[in-house]
């Protein structure tokens, strides 16, 4: 009986070797353990065996058993594998085929900067100004101490809507009004960004650009502090590496009156054909607040000093991004909008 | 302002170069844009006498020459027609070398031997324009006493450097040389030579010979005159023609000459009359009389205001005062005795002048932004002195100065401790009068801690302390200040809520995949009909800019469509086909006349445009833009600022846009904007041709309306019942009328209704349509049974057959 169970196995063994599928080993089950399979057909001859042989041949039927399971668990859960591997092989897709297609919406490189420039002033501690772009003379004009027939008004050709009213030529027309709202309270700190509009029309010039302007006014305000202030900013908006410097310069509203250069941020001023070889980049006029103009916003020349600074946003960007044509910022060609 | 810099080499000594020089000006306020070499390459090239000049054997225009400079004759061909025997010219030797790297080798020129060249002003690289015209097409021609074999270099001043300098307004002063000089020795710490006066006069006295009377003593503050008489017109010699071209005039006798040389020198403008054609010898300085007429010296007719000041002789007008000279009285080859005019004109008046006639001169640019009037007899002796040494003639004793404005001297004050609380550094106060003495600002007196310095008459930009802060800070060095952060109170910045807002628009609008434009605030008027305005449309009344550069420019917006719509259009010709753009800009609305106190109004508006298809690949198929896409932008946009109870009203009325495709938005009950698909005949006006969507939102509008409060309900515990239901109306019944009578009746039980099918067609009888909706029922504290959700869609059922005839769709 003992030969036979073992020849059993060994019929289990090979038949379930040969099954490839899990209806076949659920076949198996039911042929060899299931209740009219080989091993329980013998098992049910066990009442002809002598009682010492019963127990052993119980034992050697029970291990057979396990094996048999075991054996059918193992087969079973190798071809499951087998059939999901198989099924993934099946599945396998071109990983490098392009993503389905969304819309891809970008930003005007102009708000880009206006907005790095506002993130970077508001953490310095400056608020975010605004006024008019049709706007009077008195505040473009003579509230910046640059009275009618002020022969510096020829750096700029105006568009006059009246005789009282220009549209903007520069942001520097906040400055007044953010005194005026802040009703003489210190510290000022503002930014201001925005359209700006002069009679000049060509390949590098543009009849409506945009500007940032900042004016900072409180007791003890140095040139130290403004050279700081636009370190900071140049730095923040070019990289760590880049550095400025100062040359005098002439801005009715402001005394002194700097003109700020930024190294080259094409060559890191080694000479390029971006900054014309010398290294540096005109980036921003800045100085100190002229006396009329506190005083025209209601602040004492005596007590505050103050600095204001005014850059061009198309030139930045210009730097920024490599734009060598000023023409693309207003064409908004779609294959150049796409690439911010 | 071009300056040589041999010139101010006369008055300072100089040991740098040219570039060390620009250097130096340039960072401390006088920029000088570019160092321009006066030689370009120019070598080998001598005076040299034509000993003879004979007709090419082999050709009609060619001349066989000899010349030398100094020893044996050398043969030379020679194309000019003006070259002659006995005349002194410059000839390059065999191994010179010309501009652009031409080298001079022997040549045989139709079977001569030619060892040489004789050469013109363009092949030493002298512009033109700037000699004299009759040497135009020929050779130079040097003066008789030449010594051979000078360097031409040297006699054209070609081994010379112009300075191109960036003058700031506030530095006027540095339209003259000698200013400049000034510059250049507190800059370097040298000593400036003034030219010295040295002429003798003739017994006659100038009083005598000639009167002048201002009559204008508002607008002329002095008038010096002198007289020069037997003047013999010439050219003048090179070196001043040489000065002359580096400033950028073009020499055109010795008369004439000295007084731009003077102009160039020490700033101030003068002018010289032939005397002879000044009737009755006297001068009136006055306004002209309305409707006038002079002649200036262009050749131009001018036609004159009262405003405008006018040189008169006893007859007629003579000269425009500090803008031009009459043509009735200018030098010219005949004159003998000439009339020298040095003046001091209001600047004002000189800058209205030039601009009411559109003249401007080398003279009124210098009269507008103040001239030094201490200068003035000075220039005027200077020039008299220069014309006699070279034209000859008899200086008459005696200056005519009428001075009827006197200037003051300036006298400007400084708190030295002021100068480190400005600059951010502390500057000693010895440092401070050794910087201001090098610029000639001498310390007058010291009173109760203030300075007062006496401000050089050449530098009227020096009034205040803040002006003295300047000099000394940008002497000192910009480059020497440190660099600190203020410091005082701490202040919050941040952007308004209304900034917030419209960066949020931009946020979302690049998010739901639109590129953002800019485009002008100005357009042409044209485009008010290009959109079909109604006549009485307020957005006709746009702001008109008084002097545009063209009609494309004429006039603010007061809608934000036009310039994407042109943008639209070159998109297209540029075959980019699919555009979703946005544009959030202001628009201007008249409200009554402008004026200082009355402003324009200007509102934020977002503007959309839709043109062709949204974006596809393998993957993903594109659909056409339309109505819907549209809406869906503005719904994901309101919904970021919880802006609830929108209404979107049909609008058949609206010219701009499709008489069917059209919804005017309301919010609250606040019109905020419009969308839809724009007209036919608005497309094509722009020069498209397919469906194009646009909107316009007033953000101002919004921005009124305020944010809708974000509050968070609490997530269901009971699961919901979904029931379909479609249901059949007349095809006129707007979808949200049903969606509104289901949400009204849906008792508290209807969570949520959505519409999921809209059919037109077969199998629905005509004139009707049918409309699925999706209703969503849940309870909070149940799972509901099918009675009580029967029973609230039998209600919504019936109150939908009672209000549209709706019925359940077969």
């Amino acid at each position: 009986m003992q030969e036979e169970l073992k020849k059993i196995k060994q019929k289990a063994l090979v038949a379930m070797e040969e099954t490839n599928s899990l209806e076949g080993l659920n076949e198996m089950k039911v042929k060899f353990l299931g209740k009219k399979g080989e091993l329980t057909s013998i098992l049910k001859e066990m009442g002809k065996l002598s009682a010492e042989e019963r127990p052993v041949v119980g034992q050697l039927a029970n291990e057979i058993r396990d094996d048999i399971n075991k054996y059918l668990d193992e087969k079973s859960a190798y071809i499951k594998k087998q059939a999901l591997n198989a099924k993934l092989a099946l599945e396998s897709i071109d990983v490098t085929l392009p993503g389905k297609a969304l819309p891809e919406g970008t930003k005007h490189p102009l708000t880009l900067v206006m907005d790095d420039a506002k993130e970077i002033f508001t953490g310095l501690g400056f608020e975010v100004a605004e006024g008019p772009e049709v706007e009077s003379d008195y505040y473009n004009f003579e509230a910046l101490n640059l009275p009618k027939d002020h022969p510096a008004r020829d750096m700029q050709d105006t568009y006059y809507i009246n005789k009282d009213i220009v549209l903007r030529t520069q942001t520097s027309a906040v400055q007044v009004r953010a005194m005026e709202k802040k009703n003489g309270a210190l510290p000022v700190k503002m930014v201001c960004m925005g359209k700006v509009y002069r009679k000049d029309d060509d390949a590098t010039h543009s009849p409506m650009f945009h500007q940032i302007e900042g004016l900072v006014v409180d007791e003890h305000i140095t040139m130290a502090d403004l050279k700081g202030i636009l370190l900071e900013f140049i730095q923040e908006m070019f990289g760590e590496k880049v550095s400025l410097r100062l040359r005098p310069s002439y801005f009715p509203f402001t005394e002194p009156s700097v003109e700020v250069d930024i190294s080259c941020v094409n060559c890191g001023g080694k000479g390029c054909r971006v900054c014309s070889n010398t290294g540096w980049l005109e980036i921003l006029g800045a100085g100190m607040v002229h006396p009329n103009v506190l005083r025209a916003g209601g602040y004492d020349p005596q007590k505050v000093t103050g600095f204001a600074f005014g850059m061009g946003v198309e030139r930045i960007a210009m730097l920024k991004y490599g734009i060598d044509d000023l023409r693309l910022m207003f064409e908004n060609d779609l294959r150049f909008l796409r690439q911010f | 302002m071009q300056v040589s810099y041999n010139w101010l080499k006369e008055y300072v000594d100089i040991e740098i170069d040219p570039w060390q020089l620009a250097e130096v000006l340039t960072k401390s306020g006088v920029a000088v844009e570019h160092v321009i070499p006066c030689n370009k390459g120019v070598s080998d090239v001598y005076a040299a006498k034509v000993l003879t000049c004979e007709q090419h054997p082999e050709s009609d225009h060619l001349h066989l020459c000899t010349v030398t400079i100094g020893a044996e004759p050398i043969q030379v061909v020679c194309g000019a027609p003006n070259v002659a025997a006995g005349l002194v010219v410059p000839f390059a030797v065999v191994g010179a070398t010309l501009p652009e790297g031409v080298k001079i080798k022997k040549a045989k020129l139709r079977g001569q031997d030619s060892n040489g060249m004789i050469c013109s002003a363009k092949e030493l690289g002298i512009e033109v324009d700037k000699i004299p015209p009759e040497q135009k097409d020929g050779i130079i021609i040097l003066p008789e006493d030449t010594p051979l074999g000078t360097d031409i270099c040297e006699i054209l001043g070609l081994n010379d450097y112009i300075l191109e300098l960036d003058l700031t307004p506030n530095r006027s002063d540095c339209l003259s040389a000698l200013n400049v000089a000034y510059e250049v020795g507190a800059l370097l710490g040298k000593e400036v030579r003034v030219p010295e006066l040295k002429y003798q006069t003739n017994s006659e006295n100038i009083h005598d010979l000639a009167k002048v009377e201002i009559v204008a003593d508002d607008l002329c503050h002095r008038f010096v005159g002198m007289m020069v008489k037997g003047v013999k017109i010439a050219p003048s010699p090179f070196w001043m023609q040489h000065y002359l071209q580096v400033a950028g005039v073009r020499p055109i006798n010795n008369i004439v000459d000295v007084t731009n040389y003077i102009m160039m020198e020490l700033g101030q403008p003068l002018h010289a009359y032939d005397y002879h054609e000044l009737a009755g010898h006297k001068i009136t300085v006055r306004r002209a009389n309305e409707g006038e007429i002079i002649r200036t010296l262009d050749s131009q007719e001018r036609k004159l205001t009262s405003e405008i000041l006018l040189i008169c002789d006893d007859n007629r007008a003579v000269g425009v005062a500090g803008v031009m000279g009459g043509e009735n009285t200018e030098v010219t080859d005949n004159t003998v005795d000439v009339f020298i005019e040095a003046a001091y004109f209001q600047p004002v008046s000189v800058r209205r002048t030039s601009l009411a006639l559109g003249l401007r001169s080398e003279a009124s640019l210098r009269f507008e932004k103040n001239i030094d009037i201490s200068r003035t007899p000075y220039a005027c002796q200077r020039a008299a002195q220069l014309m006699q040494q070279l034209a000859g003639g008899e200086i008459l004793s005696g200056m005519i100065d009428e001075y009827p404005t006197v200037h003051e001297e300036v006298i400007a004050p400084l708190n030295p401790q002021k100068v480190g609380e400005v600059v951010g550094i502390e500057i000693a106060e010895t440092e401070i009068d050794r910087i201001l003495a090098n610029l000639h600002l001498e310390k007058v007196k010291s009173e109760k801690g203030v300075n007062y310095y006496k401000v050089p008459s050449w530098r009227p930009d020096i009034t205040i302390a803040e002006d003295l802060i300047e000099e000394v800070a940008r002497i000192y060095g910009y480059d020497n200040i440190p660099t600190t952060l203020p410091g005082g109170a701490a202040s919050r910045g941040g952007v308004t809520p209304a900034q917030k807002m419209r960066a949020q628009i931009t946020d979302k609008m690049m998010a739901l995949g639109l590129n953002e434009i800019i485009t002008y605030s100005f357009i042409n008027k044209n485009n008010d009909d290009k959109l079909r305005m109604k006549e009485d449309d307020p957005r006709r009344k746009s702001i008109a800019v008084m002097n545009p550069l063209s009609e494309d420019q004429g006039h603010m917006r007061t809608s934000i469509l036009p310039g994407m719509l042109n943008v639209l259009a070159n998109n297209i010709n540029h075959r980019n086909e699919n555009l979703a753009f946005f544009e959030i800009g202001k628009v201007f609305w008249l409200d009554g006349e402008l004026n200082s106190t009355d402003l324009a109004i200007e509102r934020y508006n977002l503007g959309v445009v839709l043109r062709g298809k949204t974006v596809s690949n393998w993957n993903s198929t594109a659909s056409e833009y339309d109505f819907y896409y549209l809406k869906s932008l503005m719904e994901e946009m309101f919904d970021v600022f919880r802006l609830e109870q929108r209404v979107y009203v049909p609008c058949k009325d609206n010219p701009t846009y499709h008489p069917g495709r059209t919804a005017e938005i309301y919010i609250s009950s606040k019109k905020v904007g419009v969308i839809g698909e724009l007209h036919p005949e608005v497309v094509e006006n722009y020069g498209m041709k397919s469906r194009i969507y646009a909107g316009e939102i007033d953000i101002e509008e919004l921005f009124a309306l305020g944010c809708g409060r974000l509050s968070v309900s609490r997530l269901p515990k009971f699961p919901s019942t979904g029931r379909d239901m479609a249901v059949v109306v007349d095809k006129d019944v707007p979808a949200v009328e049903l969606l509104e009578v289901i949400k009204a009746n849906g008792s508290a039980l209807l969570q949520d209704a959505q519409i999921f099918d809209v059919y037109q067609g077969e199998q629905i009888a005509e004139g009707k349509k049918s409309l699925a909706f999706k209703l969503t029922f849940q309870a909070e504290d149940r799972t509901l049974t099918d009675g009580e959700v029967n029973e609230v869609y039998d209600k919504i059922l019936n109150k939908l057959a009672e209000k549209f005839q709706a019925h359940l769709r077969a």
